[in-house]
């Protein structure tokens, strides 16, 4: 029978939901655990309707297992425009404060929804989807263990769903980028160790001798991500059956826990996965090699070695001993270096082809984001130097050095392996709109440029009205007359993020006609028509 | 195992270990002849589709 294992695991499995629903011992447990059992019982349901008793057809174990990674391709789609609406809500939020809809919408609960919204859901599904489709095509293998590839997918969306209800309902480890609760957490775990193996058997059975390089990325992430995850989220439950749980750690030796947590999940996330995603997508729509293969080995290393180092630039002038506060700015300056490295690997992987920025949008996109990718490791080892930090920590300019990674190179490159990986997916012969691609690209660049710029000079001038002291010693703003001067730039801010969610909706219109198999007449874009050569 | 004892190893032979196993991973992509063998992998992805 189809499905029979799964369709009884779950029912068990939604049994359990059920009674901790019944015993659980506060009352935001309860809630949370009829929401796990309207998921899983909904979802066995699903199931049980597509089931059939005959045994399913062999598949053929020469071709790719591509059906996860359609659904991955729209679980991103979904939650980037999940996430990013959430993020311009808390946005106004914060220029309106009377838009905080108490107890769910408010900010402090809607802000977790916003990071986690977009990093885990809108990045993690595009990591997952686009690490299934690189590592076969590069290893020539399909996906190792049958249906494991669903489970990791499915897993993961039951964790973002999770996740996503426990900020509403209140429940939080408080933890930055890791705020889900124990039992959330060890879900997570168990779906990334099937992550892991889903990779590691992939790239073990593979046909082609070499272990490409986007490959090595991805794994690096998957593997430090496994790491970091279960170390910061070591913590005890009150109980068994509730939502609380206390950490392992206390006091500093907890802080830096989080942020070498913290920042390593930017390191190895949002960095090193999406590099795997840019060796292979840019070369790909680029059709060239890498600019030189060798760098990125020398990338790859280089990151890897340093990365892990820089968290402490979380905690300056804290508690933290001066010598770890010290190392982590070290670090964070020498980062530059790979960092630019792969800025420039990837961009040159254009040379000779500069002309393809011009005439194919997915192209440009690419490129901005490796260019972004430029600009904010370059802002960040610079923030990281102990007295610019004194100025920028806390400010909104590191909101907006955030969101110029966030938005410009993590955006922008799950964006672009999106339009390239999709008509290839549903055999499509091409996108819908080539002309929409163009929109998407000048509203989130133009959207970027807005929040970045608006954020650096309300961030200044926040750390200036901060530090401002009159002659007789006293300081000159009370910490509301700040906040009052930040609303015209928190109102430009949620314009520009925005411009952002237009251009994230005009992709999910194009990328959904082109999977119905529309194509959209229009006028070819100036010059991607080939042009005539000149007689010799 | 106390912190001073993983502190001084970590800021001795710990350091020592990372540097080398770094510095050999660098030396081992510039090595002679691994000009041929990375020009064939950086052609593995438009090889296949």
């Amino acid at each position: 029978m189809r499905f029979g294992t799964e369709i009884v695991l779950l029912s068990l499995f939604a049994f359990a939901a059920l009674v901790a629903a019944g015993f659980g011992v506060d009352e935001a447990f309860r809630q949370h655990m009829w929401v796990l059992f309207f998921a899983v019982a909904g979802f066995t349901a699903i199931l049980l309707r597509n089931t059939e008793l005959k045994l399913a057809a062999p598949v053929d174990p020469s071709a790719y297992m591509d059906g996860p990674i359609r659904y991955g391709a729209i679980a991103t789609m979904f939650w980037g425009i999940v996430g990013m609406l959430v993020g311009v809500v808390i946005a106004l939020q914060l220029a309106y404060p009377h838009l905080n809809i108490e107890p769910w919408f408010n900010f402090g609960r809607l802000r977790p929804l916003h990071t986690s919204g977009v990093i885990f859901a809108f990045g993690g599904n595009a990591l997952l989807c686009t690490s299934m489709y690189v590592v076969q095509r590069t290893c020539r293998a399909r996906l190792f263990g049958g249906n494991l590839a669903w489970f990791v997918l499915w897993g993961y969306q039951l964790f973002i769903v999770m996740a996503a209800t426990g900020y509403l309902l209140g429940i939080t480890e408080s933890r930055e980028y890791a705020e889900p609760e124990w039992y959330v957490d060890i879900w997570l775990t168990i779906v990334w160790v099937a992550y892991l193996i889903l990779f590691l058997g992939t790239i073990l059975k593979r046909k082609e001798p070499h272990i490409y390089v986007a490959n090595w990325f991805y794994l690096s992430f998957i593997v430090t991500i496994a790491m970091l995850h279960v170390v910061n989220n070591l913590s005890m439950p009150v109980s068994f059956l509730g939502s609380k749980s206390y950490s392992a750690f206390s006091g500093v030796q907890d802080a830096l826990t989080q942020w070498w947590y913290g920042h390593n999940a930017v390191g190895f996330f949002l960095t090193a996965g999406f590099l795997g995603m840019m060796y292979y997508f840019v070369p790909k729509q680029a059709n060239r090699p890498v600019y030189s293969y060798r760098l990125s080995i020398i990338h790859f290393w280089a990151l890897i070695f340093l990365y892990i180092w820089a968290g402490p630039h979380h905690l300056h002038y804290t508690a933290l001993p001066d010598w770890a506060q010290t190392l982590g700015m070290v670090f964070s300056v020498m980062l530059w270096m790979p960092s630019w490295g792969g800025m420039i690997n990837g961009l040159m992987t254009l040379s000779g082809a500069w002309d393809k920025i011009r005439t194919d949008p997915i192209i440009r996109m690419m490129v901005a984001a490796v260019a972004f990718y430029g600009m904010s490791t370059f802002e960040g080892p610079m923030m990281s130097i102990k007295a610019v930090n004194s100025l920028s920590h806390y400010t909104d300019w590191t909101i907006g050095h955030v969101h110029s990674g966030a938005l410009g190179w993590v955006g922008m490159i799950s964006f672009g392996a999106l339009y390239y990986m999709v008509p290839k997916l549903w055999n499509r012969e091409r996108l819908y709109s080539m002309r929409l691609v163009t929109w998407h690209f000048w509203l989130a660049t133009l959207g970027i440029v807005v929040y970045a710029a608006v954020m650096w000079v309300s961030g200044i001038m926040q750390g200036l009205m901060w530090r401002e002291y009159d002659e007789q010693g006293f300081l000159v703003y009370s910490f509301a007359e700040t906040v009052a001067a930040m609303h015209p730039y928190y109102v430009m801010r949620a314009a520009g993020g925005a411009m952002y969610l237009a251009g994230a909706a005009l992709m999910a219109w194009n990328l959904t006609m082109t999977i119905l198999g529309y194509q959209r007449k229009e006028q070819p874009l100036p010059g991607s028509a080939p042009a005539y050569q000149p007689a010799e | 195992m106390d912190y001073n004892l993983m502190r001084e190893f970590a800021d001795s032979w710990g350091l020592v270990a990372m540097a080398l196993f770094f510095v050999g991973c660098i030396a081992f992509a510039l090595r002679p002849g691994s000009k041929a063998h990375a020009d064939h992998a950086a052609k593995i992805p438009l090889q296949d589709d």
